[in-house]
This record gives C-alpha cells, sequence and structure tokens, in this order.
C-alpha cells in the first residue's frame, strides 16, 4: 500500500505542469456560456490539443498519449492546481467517448473521435425530456423506422440539454418501439443540431447565462450509421454513460484539492475578520483530501479490473455536496461583498447544479441503497 | 502508487475479525462495565498473543489501523490506544501486560486505571490513582490520576489516528446492523428498509463511511498531525452520523441498554471526543493548512 508516483509518472507530473504554467490564460476566459467565452475556450482547447493534452488517456491515433488511469489523475490534478479553463467538449470527451469506445464502430470512431478530441465539434447530451427527469425511462420522444432511406425520423421534444445553445451535436435517447415498456425498446442516435427539423432554444440558468437548452425535434432524419449501439438497447450503453458522469470523469479530484487550497488562501486574507468559517475551511480541506485518496483507492480497484458500478453514486453525492459547503464558505469569508460578481461567485452559482443534474441525489442515495446497502427496491408508482 | 490494502494486510483484518466474533466481545463488554475484568483479560492475553501489543514497535502504522478497526467493530473494551499505540511510541519499548495513561488537559483520565499493571501521566508513573468518573460508555472506566509527565506529540497522533479507526470499525458495525434491522422490521405493510426516508438516512452513512476511510489509511501511510487531525474529525463525524441514524431506524428498541446497540452507541459517542475533542483536531488542522 502506497500513493507513491512511479518515475515516470513523476516525469509526466513534471512536464504537464510546466506547460501548463507556460500555457494556461493569466485572467479567466469569459464564461463558455457566451458567444464571445465559447470561441475562447474552443480555442484553448485547440491549443491543448496541439500539445496533446486535450484527451491524455485516448490512443494516439485520436490526439490521446495513451496515458494510465494513474497519469490521467495526475494531469487533472495539475490542470486544476494551474487554474486551467472548464472543458467545454467535457460531455464529448468525459461521457460520450467512452460509449463510442465501447459501442462504436470503427468506422464511428475514426469519425467522431478526432473532432471531439480537438474542440472543433461540440456535443451536447440530451436525456430530460419535461415529463422525464428522474424518471428517465418515461421518455416520450420518439424514433420511426425510415427504411426508404435507411435510417429514422425523430421527433419530440428534449430539455434542460447541457451546452446544447451553442454545440454542434447532440447525442440522446428516443423511444425506437413504441410497444416496448420503459428501458426497454430505446435507441441511442447521434445527430448535428443544425439539421432540418431540429429547433435549439436557449434557456437562462440561475445566473443568466444560456447553459442549458430546449430542443424540439420533427421528423429529424438520422441514417443508421449515427445510431449507436443496436436500435432497442439503447438504455443499457446509455446508462454506461451515467456512470462515467457520477463516477470519476467528471469530477476529477484535483477541481477540489484545488478549490480547497484557494479556500485557505481566502482564510488567510480574511479570516480574521469572520473567525466563524474556520470550521467550513478545514471540512472542505477535509473532504477534498478525502476525495483525492477515495479516487486513488478507485484508480488502483479499477487498475485491477474491477468495475465503477454503483460506487459512482456514493461519489456523486459527496462532491455535490462538498461543492456547495466549500463555495458557501468562501461567500461567508467574503462578507457583504460575497454577493458582487466573483469567481467564487460563480463557482458558487455551478455548484447548485451539482446534487441535480447527472441523476439527482434522491436518485443517487436511492441507488446506494438498493445496489450497495442491499435494502428492498421501493415499490414505484404507475409505471408508464 | 497503490492505495489497497495487500493480501497479507487483508488476511491479518480477517483472522482478527474471526477471533473476534467468536469471542462473544458484547458479553466481555457488558462484563467489563460491571467492573467483572476475568473475560476482558482473557481477551487481551489472546489478542496480545496475535501481537497486537507489538504493532506500534514491529509493524507499520497500516497494521495498526487494521487492528484498531477490529478492535472498534467489536466494541472490545479495555485501554487498547494506550497500551498499543501511545505508550509504546512513549516509552520507546512494548508494553507488557495492561497499561495505561493520562495526558491533562486532552486525555483528562486514565482509562482502566483500576485494572492496569501500570498507570502513566505522560511518561512518568501516575503518584495517585483516585475515583471512577463514570462515562457514556460504562465499558470505558475512567480514573483521575495524579502525576507529571510531558505528552509525546508522535505518540498522541498515533494514539488518535487508532482511535479513529476504532470510530471507523464501529460505525461500520452500527451501519450493518442497521441494514440488518430495517430488512426485517416490517410497518404499514412493508419492510421500513423500502421507504426512502429510510433509505437516504443510511446511505448518507454508507458515503460518510466511504470517504472517512482513506483519510484514516492515508494518514497510516504518512503519521503526521495534519492528516491524522484530518482522519479523526471524519471519522467521528462519519461514526457519530452512523449511531445518530442507527438509534433512529431502530426506534425504541435502539434506545434500551438491554439492546446490543447501546454497546457502539455509547462507544461511538465517548470516542468522539476521546484522543483530541473535533475542536482540537480541527484547529490542528488548520494551524497546519496555514503554518
Amino acid at each position: 500500500m502506497d500513493l507513491e508516483l512511479s518515475e515516470s509518472e513523476l516525469a509526466f507530473q513534471a512536464e504537464a505542469r510546466a506547460w501548463l504554467e507556460a500555457n494556461v490564460p493569466a485572467e479567466p476566459l469569459p464564461s463558455m456560456d457566451t458567444a464571445e467565452g465559447w470561441a475562447r475556450h474552443q480555442e484553448w482547447e485547440a491549443k491543448l490539443t496541439e500539445a496533446r493534452y486535450s484527451v491524455v488517456s485516448w490512443p494516439t491515433e485520436y490526439h490521446g498519449r495513451e496515458a494510465s488511469l494513474i497519469e490521467w489523475v495526475v494531469f487533472e490534478e495539475e490542470y486544476y492546481r494551474a487554474g486551467a479553463p472548464g472543458r467545454v467538449s467535457q460531455n464529448g470527451i468525459f461521457l460520450l467517448a467512452p460509449i463510442i469506445f465501447d459501442h462504436g464502430t470503427k468506422e464511428q470512431q475514426d469519425r467522431f473521435l478526432p473532432t471531439m478530441a480537438s474542440g472543433e465539434r461540440i456535443w451536447a447530451q440530451c436525456w430530460s425530456e419535461p415529463e422525464a427527469g428522474s424518471d428517465l425511462a418515461s421518455l416520450k420522444s420518439t424514433a420511426r423506422r425510415d427504411d426508404e432511406r435507411g435510417g429514422w425520423l425523430l421527433n419530440g421534444q428534449k430539455t434542460w440539454s447541457s451546452r446544447a445553445s451553442f454545440a454542434h451535436w447532440g447525442f440522446g435517447l428516443f423511444r425506437s418501439d413504441p410497444e416496448a415498456a420503459r428501458h426497454n425498446g430505446l435507441t441511442y442516435f447521434l445527430f448535428p443540431l443544425d439539421r432540418e427539423g431540429i429547433t435549439v432554444r436557449p434557456i437562462a440558468q440561475l445566473d443568466g447565462e444560456a447553459g442549458f437548452a430546449e430542443i424540439f425535434f420533427e421528423d429529424v432524419f438520422v441514417p443508421d450509421t449515427d445510431v449507436l449501439g443496436a436500435p432497442g438497447e439503447g438504455w443499457s450503453v446509455a446508462m454506461s454513460t451515467a456512470g462515467n458522469e457520477r463516477g470519476l470523469s467528471l469530477r476529477s479530484p484535483g477541481r477540489f484539492c484545488a478549490a480547497a487550497d484557494r479556500l485557505v488562501e481566502l482564510w488567510r486574507e480574511k479570516g480574521d475578520v469572520v473567525p466563524s468559517a474556520a470550521d467550513g475551511v478545514v471540512d472542505a480541506w477535509i473532504k477534498a483530501q478525502a476525495y483525492r485518496l477515495f479516487t486513488w483507492g478507485t484508480v488502483t480497484r479499477l487498475a485491477d479490473g474491477g468495475e465503477m458500478g454503483a460506487a459512482g453514486s456514493v461519489n456523486k453525492v459527496f462532491w455535490s455536496e462538498l461543492d456547495i459547503a466549500l463555495h458557501e464558505t468562501a461567500l461567508d469569508l467574503l462578507g457583504p461583498e460575497a454577493e458582487t460578481e466573483s469567481r467564487w461567485l460563480d463557482g458558487y452559482t455551478f455548484s447548485l447544479s451539482g446534487p441535480i443534474y447527472a441523476g439527482t441525489n434522491e436518485v443517487q442515495r436511492n441507488i446506494v441503497a438498493e445496489r450497495i446497502l442491499g435494502l428492498p427496491r421501493e415499490p414505484k408508482g404507475a409505471q408508464r | 502508487m497503490r492505495f489497497e490494502l495487500t493480501t497479507d494486510q487483508r488476511d491479518f483484518g480477517a483472522s482478527l475479525d474471526r477471533l473476534l466474533a467468536s469471542s462473544d466481545t458484547v458479553a466481555v463488554a457488558r462484563a467489563w462495565a460491571e467492573g467483572d475484568h476475568e473475560p476482558g483479560l482473557k481477551l487481551w492475553a489472546r489478542l496480545a498473543e496475535q501481537g497486537l501489543l507489538m504493532l506500534a514497535t514491529e509493524a507499520t502504522p497500516v497494521e495498526l489501523v487494521i487492528a484498531f478497526e477490529a478492535l472498534g467493530r467489536h466494541a472490545v473494551p479495555g485501554p487498547w490506544v494506550e497500551s498499543a499505540a501511545y505508550l509504546p511510541l512513549a516509552l520507546g519499548a512494548e508494553v507488557d501486560g495492561v497499561a495505561t495513561v493520562a495526558l491533562p488537559p486532552h486525555v483528562p483520565f486514565a482509562l482502566d486505571a483500576d485494572v492496569a499493571d501500570r498507570v502513566y501521566v505522560g511518561a512518568s508513573p501516575a503518584t495517585s490513582v483516585g475515583d471512577l468518573r463514570v462515562s457514556v460508555d460504562r465499558a470505558r472506566r475512567l480514573f483521575e490520576v495524579s502525576g507529571e509527565g510531558e505528552t509525546h506529540a508522535a505518540a498522541f497522533d498515533l494514539a488518535a489516528l487508532a482511535t479513529a479507526a476504532q470510530l471507523l470499525g464501529a460505525g461500520e458495525q452500527v451501519l450493518a446492523d442497521s441494514v440488518t434491522y430495517v430488512k426485517q422490521r416490517k410497518q404499514f405493510g412493508r419492510e421500513i428498509g423500502s421507504y426512502q426516508a429510510i433509505k437516504h438516512a443510511l446511505a448518507d452513512v454508507r458515503i460518510a463511511l466511504d470517504f472517512a476511510r482513506p483519510l484514516v489509511y492515508g494518514a497510516a501511510l504518512d503519521v503526521n498531525r495534519r492528516d491524522v487531525s484530518a482522519a479523526k474529525v471524519a471519522t467521528a463525524d462519519a461514526a457519530y452520523l452512523a449511531s445518530r441514524t442507527a438509534l433512529q431506524v431502530h426506534g425504541a428498541i435502539g434506545y434500551t441498554q438491554e439492546f446490543d446497540l447501546s454497546v457502539w452507541i455509547t462507544k461511538i459517542r465517548a470516542l468522539v471526543t476521546a484522543w483530541g475533542t473535533p475542536a482540537l483536531h480541527r484547529a490542528a488542522v488548520l494551524e497546519e493548512l496555514t503554518r
């Protein structure tokens, strides 16, 4: 049992740290949910790609450097320690890519992965519908067979689609078999958001920016070559994405450790004025440290061939609550100026969405209770 | 980088667990609480045979933590932290028999001084042993002692880490007992464990313990004030949440002394403030972070 990095891992860490120090923009970029910020974030992705840091764990043929899981975590720690920009491509590289690697054809991998890695094509996830949130399997948007053209016609409405206001392509589930119930008869589709029949309507989030959108589909044609996995098996294909989103990839420990370190710095400046924030500072640091060590344990188990499974739900509840508590403490320290624009305020507003997206924390607690603790399933209400 | 127990370490923990599971430790703890030390001293001797008193001087802190997690899981009574963690480091030698120590102000009383072969204040023998002070955990028999002695800082850290490991084990045990109970107990026609109110409370316990554990083992790899204090804070919070939740999901039966859950509920409450209160350890973390 040890927490030591190998020589090659240390070398990789030093190389990444040096590159980030030299290249991370001195000033934070404008929000990625504005037209200007979007463009600047895409430029940053191009720069990362050029240095082969955009997707370090991917194969070299898709802009990666075949980094191990340990190196990936090391890179993430360095990335956030350096204060580097948020990843505008994260829905694609962290949520969709693992599915394309596992379920996509070679042709799909060659066609989609390079531009996803480089940030030239940004992906939006299209899961929720107005009547299907936590109960995602009740979704009603349809896919109707079009044999003549060799594909499907999509109809219906998706909503709360992150990044969809500016993104180029979307991925989501549609009901391809109207007779099948709930988890059956769903198919996983990929589609460009400017295709005929698609209307994207941006939705202003709590901070006023269009971080998500609703999407209307009216006889939108998708060819068979843009179906991911087998038709009708979209649920099991998609659930591997949900696991990734909840678990290791979306919230690497680096972000919380870096934020906790910044909180300690803020405490040095303001602690005298707001001594009551002391426990909040300590607890945020302890929890970030716990998350970091927990991740190293997960990485060890995954490297040994273990699976993430329901443990992703344990993770998701923990990091989302930590994120809010950490930012609340920062706002406490900022005193009466806390309500005015700042990086901390942005972080706080963003953190509020954590317990909601990627499966609400209530859904996660059900998963923890049923799949990890083995408690009996609750009789559900009317099913479809 | 391998943040997982080795097979040997796992086997060590499993063999201790087996030994304790077959030792009726609850009966031992109840007898100890009544001042009947005989079953407890027999168990003490068996555990000493397993090398528990040598861990601080002969093994790594990881093995020490594994052992204390097992002691916590089985609610083993006796001055184990004192004899197997603090004193071996403070005295520079393994303890022979049963020894205990007080370190005012943070460890104000000597645990089980009536049964200990040797009683210390700091690293010096106590000059006298006074009255019994009744603990919330009746199996923790605390005594006032007189004497002068310095606290050995590294030994204190190891003792706090051992206490954190005990809290982790005790927290795991009350969670396991709660899960078993809510799967059996039926109200309104179904198992109470199928209701979300119960599920979510127990899920929060699972999550708190899962994130306390790596802090304990991380601190064992490099024993230092900051990391030990972080582990003690997190395990105290997690185990205390586990005990409060356990009591709540058990309902009135959990509030009885006769039901065995009481052994752990009272022990966890006592260990929360033993070997450094949460306030002391939080202050220590903050001081280390800002020094």
